[in-house]
């Protein structure tokens, strides 16, 4: 539980931290706020030589709306996305999941740019993200791009993001008024990842299902988009047929291992409970 | 307050004796984080330990080549067992009459066992220099399966032990099987089973768990070579042990060994074992001549320090028809890993296991241990229980249930129907112990009655029907479960370790002003030695408890004793607390007589003085005779106010308890819901009934973690699965449910002051009522017995076995 030795950087701005990737390469790694690196660190799975520590980043913090995108800094703390009044009006299912993201003490430490960057299939925000369909903006020595969340993860820790990039901002478009959320998470306690959990976003006009997104947590190596899963509540009155129809689409995309919270077929079933009793609250929390 | 005109109810008040709900006083450094761990001691000089540890679970060492360790800046030694053979200690005694390797001889016989020891001038380099040190496996067959491991085929494990027939507790018949244990009457049972009109047969596993103390195993060795004194402070639950093994194994005189048990953070039978590190940390500072500090991190501590139960129990319980126990057989099947490092008494292999008739009045039992060895970290010990009673007390406590399903009968009334009687106290079990006393039916009763039992079985009715219709996912459990404990070991004619009787001590000083030092043979790990042991005394002697300085773990200051575990304190120590105050007051109370000019006999103890017979306003308070004891005693009499006394125990005693767990099970996720936990306990005289609640809190938690999630598994390589916190379940605030508290007094007849001892009667009592609660939930679909731990996936799978998952 001791990590090897490492070089501390501390840069004050975006390039400053670019300059530091583009110098050392894969030598280096990002420090937000350390709640997966630096556990790795110290059981030696990673042995970076040079840390760069984003903290002293000013812009990289905060939440905010930008036309018709909610927009939060990487290095917000899941804390901060917890208490803000704005993702609670705008997009509640974001505060919904921090506060199921481990106890006070990692939360008050652990960065939504943290969570969603490093690809660690554990971790809870990327669902929530591909189901709220946003964007990373990565920021390079070229500038900077934008990735969709769907399209970020490849595999466990490996992700679209470059070397040399850092993830500076999630970029959310504001979901519709009255729309329904819900993220359902089972866990052994706290602190331990998902068994698996589910992800759902509705929005009902006159008890029809009009739009609907779907996305899993911790059963694959990355995070999982049901696509077809939330395809089969479209134009339904949400109704059993709709629900169990979504329940197997979601069920069928999942490639979870066998670990201490279970073996692969009751993880997936767990996933199918996940997401019916996410689809219920969603609908119970839509209009 | 006026010591003259104070009546006997203020005067009592005022010294927060016995059964006052006292504060801890050790809890005013540890809120503010200014307790004193081992981690804590810093010395001049002193130098950090480190372990290369086996990524094997059987190999052979083929060669290790220390010369890039021992090149990193800072890097001081490098030991391997090689270097440990010219001082006689590659290996050493366990306490269960093995010997161990101290550092890999030749093979490793479990993942995670220490191969090389790195010295440096902190940890990183220590850290960096272990990563670099070179060890070349040849690796060997595994075994991990305990049911193969007597297979003729079976790997041979111990090569040090070949051709050796005679273990240290009787023949072995396989090169892997390290004794057979029985006690009480084979034919008998086998009689009783055969004539029987009803027979109930179970395999019950309660699977390897480990104790997860918060803080972990380490110690600082201090060898001053000028003097030849070493000085160890450490995590030792048993430091006078310690020092005596210490002196026999480096043969260094036992008076120039001073050990310390600093603040503790927890033992649970995690501390009482000699571990490698210590031995190796000794040495290193032997050999470098300046302090040397190792400290285990959390994994190393899941993975190689003493692990707790890992008994495969097949039971065999007789009845008549209407539920009266005729018979009881049990075959235990017990994995010690690759050394057999139980902590239990030297004649006791399996503990007490034979406690395991259980609060029952069974006519005649049968019980046979076969201890092996596997590829799996050694230990065996008692997390938070006396010698492998929980163990007991799960078996005992699943085949009543058993049993009750059998005969279909209520699980509560198949218990009062056989419980002994309060007029069979002293009871002999058919096992052999001598009960000392006990009113079983009296707490059940209060029990069942404070639950509402009758109600929650209609209520669970109504929920299976319910349940039936397809209205509810959700499915009731409700476990009874009744102990009887052993603790307080023990009477030197039976228990005894390493030789060492296993009585205990105290050593009083009362100073001249009226305050007073008390010294014990035991060490606190969090139970509250100085809080509760200062009351016994304030009640014996009449000084105020807040005028009691309790102090253990220094064995250059303390009386001898044998430590705490097996929830001995309070019966060993806490009895010889009260004896030696006794002493204490004779004394006085001729000092006192001296004092009023009157005969020893006409003077009287009354709370905090002692006064003439018939002539209350002529006293002497017990500060005033402290005083007179340095300046004014009777002639003949010796001056000062001191006294020690060694208690021999003349028996165990017997705490028990009724238990109610109420759970509902969402058959969907297999997550069960502690609705509801009661927990009656009578542990006989109460001292403190604040830190009883404290413990049986604690102790309920514990037992909340082993029945619903703990296990220290491995994969068929055996490789430990899951040794970190993130997988190895240690409960928080927000799984623990409520705990509801209740209690019964009576008394142990033999103990002074009539106390049983407490703290690991939670846990023992506990698991039972869990796991019965969760068993019972799924009961109508006709389940008899599922294995512990009762986790998510294993209650889904319970509910997919019984056809009832969607």
């Amino acid at each position: 539980m001791i990590p090897g030795s490492f070089e501390y950087h501390r840069p004050e701005s975006v390039d400053g931290a670019i300059a530091l990737l583009n110098e050392h390469g894969d030598e280096a790694r990002l420090l937000a706020g350390g709640h997966s690196l630096i556990p790795m660190m110290k059981l030696r799975m990673a042995v970076p030589s040079h840390i760069v520590d984003l903290q002293a980043i000013d812009s990289l913090h905060g939440i905010s709306e930008d036309g018709g995108e909610l927009v939060i800094g990487a290095l917000t703390t899941q804390h901060e996305v917890l208490i803000s009044d704005l993702l609670a009006r705008k997009c509640p299912i974001i505060p919904e999941a921090a506060a199921l993201i481990a106890d006070p003490q990692v939360r008050y430490c652990g960065t939504i740019g943290g969570n969603v960057a490093n690809g660690d299939p554990g971790n809870d925000m990327p669902a929530i993200m591909q189901a709220l369909g946003a964007r990373f903006r990565a920021v390079g020595p070229n500038g900077s791009r934008d990735i969709a969340a769907r399209d970020y993860y490849e595999a466990a820790y490996f992700t679209e993001l470059e070397e040399n990039e850092v993830l500076t901002q999630i970029r959310i478009p504001t979901p519709a008024a009255g729309h329904g959320a819900a993220y359902e998470k089972q866990k052994r306690k706290i602190g331990d990842y998902a068994t698996a959990a589910a992800a759902v976003i509705l929005t009902v006009e006159s008890g029809r299902c009009t739009s609907a997104s779907i996305a899993l947590t911790n059963v694959a190596s990355t995070p999982l988009y049901a696509e077809a899963a939330a395809g089969a509540l479209v134009g339904t009155d949400l109704g059993a047929d709709a629900v169990d129809t979504a329940v197997r689409l979601a069920e069928e995309i999942t490639e979870p291992t066998s670990d201490g919270r279970g073996p692969a077929d009751f993880r997936t079933h767990v996933a199918g409970i996940m997401v019916r009793r996410a689809i219920a609250r969603a609908q119970k929390n839509a209009g | 307050m006026n010591a003259e005109v104070a009546s006997v109810e203020e005067r009592k008040q005022n010294l927060k004796g016995m059964g006052t709900a006292r504060r801890r006083v050790e809890d005013a450094r540890f809120v503010q984080g200014k307790g004193n761990y081992v981690d804590d001691i810093k010395l001049p000089g002193m130098l950090f330990g480190d372990f290369v540890r086996s990524p094997y679970a059987h190999a052979r060492i083929k060669s290790v080549n220390k010369e890039a360790a021992l090149a990193v800046p800072g890097v001081k030694a490098v030991l391997t067992a090689d270097d440990l053979k010219p001082v006689n200690l590659a290996w050493m005694p366990t306490l269960a009459g093995d010997v161990q390797m101290v550092l890999a001889d030749g093979k490793v016989l479990f993942q995670g066992q220490e191969v090389a020891f790195v010295v440096a001038d902190d940890r990183y380099a220590a850290s960096d220099a272990a990563e670099l040190v070179e060890v070349e496996y040849e690796e060997l067959p595994v075994l991990v399966d305990p049911f193969k491991a007597m297979d003729p085929d079976a790997p041979v494990l111990r090569e040090d032990l070949e051709g050796k027939t005679e273990g240290a507790h009787g023949p072995r018949r396989h090169h892997n099987h390290i004794f057979t244990w029985e006690v009480g009457d084979q034919d008998g049972t086998e009689r009783a089973l055969a004539d029987a009109e009803i027979v109930a047969k179970e395999k019950i596993t309660y699977q390897r768990v480990h104790p997860c103390p918060l803080e972990t195993a380490g110690c600082v060795a201090s060898m001053d070579k000028v003097n030849g004194h070493l000085t160890l402070w450490g995590t030792f639950q048993a430091p006078h042990a310690v020092r005596t093994v210490a002196s026999l194994i480096s043969t260094i005189p036992e008076h120039k060994i001073r050990v310390i048990s600093p603040d503790i953070g927890g033992g649970f039978g995690n501390k009482v074992g000699v571990y490698p590190g210590y031995i190796c940390s000794v040495v290193a500072s032997i050999v470098l001549g300046v302090p040397v500090k190792w400290i285990e991190d959390r994994i190393e501590n899941l993975q190689s320090t003493a692990f707790a139960r890992d008994y495969h129990m097949t039971g065999e319980i007789s009845a008549t028809r209407d539920g009266r126990i005729t018979g009881l057989k049990c075959h235990v099947l017990a994995d010690h890993g690759g050394f057999d490092a139980c902590a239990d008494p030297t004649k006791f292999p399996a503990g007490f296991f034979n406690i395991c008739t259980g609060s029952y009045d069974i006519p005649v039992a049968h019980v046979s241990v076969d201890g092996v060895y596997t590829n799996k970290a050694p230990g065996g010990v008692a997390y938070r229980c006396s010698f492998r009673v929980t163990e007991a007390s799960y078996f005992i406590e699943r085949m009543m249930d058993v049993l009750a399903r059998k005969l279909e009968m209520d699980p509560a009334e198949l218990r009062i129907k056989n419980f002994i009687k309060k007029e069979q106290f002293p009871y002999t079990s058919a096992l052999g112990w001598e009960y000392d006393s006990g009113d079983y039916h009296t707490a059940m009763e209060k029990a069942l009655e404070t639950v509402k039992y009758k109600a929650l079985r209609d209520e669970q009715k109504a929920n299976r029907e319910a349940f039936a219709r397809g209205e509810t996912r959700s499915l009731m459990g409700v476990g009874v479960g009744f102990f009887t404990e052993i603790v307080g070991a023990g009477p030197i004619k039976n228990c005894d370790i390493l030789g060492l009787g296993m009585f205990d001590s105290c050593e009083i000083r009362v100073h001249p002003t009226g305050s007073a030092i008390a010294r014990l043979g035991t060490i606190s790990q969090g139970q509250g030695h100085a809080t509760t042991f200062a009351q016994i005394l304030a009640s014996e002697i009449g000084i105020p408890a807040d005028q009691i300085t309790v102090e253990e773990g220094d064995t250059d200051t303390a009386p001898y004793g044998l430590g705490t575990y097996g929830s001995r304190s309070t019966p060993v120590a806490g009895a010889a607390t009260a004896m030696a105050g006794r002493k204490i007051k004779a004394k006085a109370q001729m000092i006192a007589a001296w004092l009023l000019e009157v005969h020893d006999d006409d003077v009287e103890f009354d709370v905090d003085r002692f006064v003439v017979k018939g002539a209350p306003e002529r006293f002497k308070t017990m500060a005033e005779v402290a005083f007179a004891a340095y300046n004014n005693v009777p002639p003949g009499l010796e001056p000062g106010l001191e006294a020690v006394s060694y208690y021999d125990p003349p028996n165990m005693t017997y705490p028990f308890g009724a238990y109610v767990c109420v759970v509902d099970i969402d058959v969907d996720t297999g997550v069960t819901d502690i609705r509801r936990f009661y927990a009656l306990d009578d542990c006989g005289t109460r001292i403190n009934p604040m830190i009883i609640e404290g413990q049986v809190h604690g102790g309920l938690t514990e037992a909340l973690a082993i029945a619903m999630g703990q296990e220290i598994s491995y994969d068929e390589m055996g490789n430990v699965k899951g040794a970190s916190l993130m997988d190895f379940f240690l409960p928080t605030a927000v799984e623990t449910p409520v705990w509801e508290t209740d209690f019964t007094v009576t008394p142990s007849p033999h103990h002074p002051i009539g106390a049983k001892g407490v703290g690991e009667s939670p846990n023992v009592g506990g698991v039972s009522a869990f796991s019965n609660a969760v068993n019972d939930a799924f009961a109508h679909l006709g389940l008899t017995h599922t294995q512990m731990p009762h986790d998510h996936w294993r209650v889904w799978k319970t509910a997919e076995r019984l056809g009832i998952t969607a």
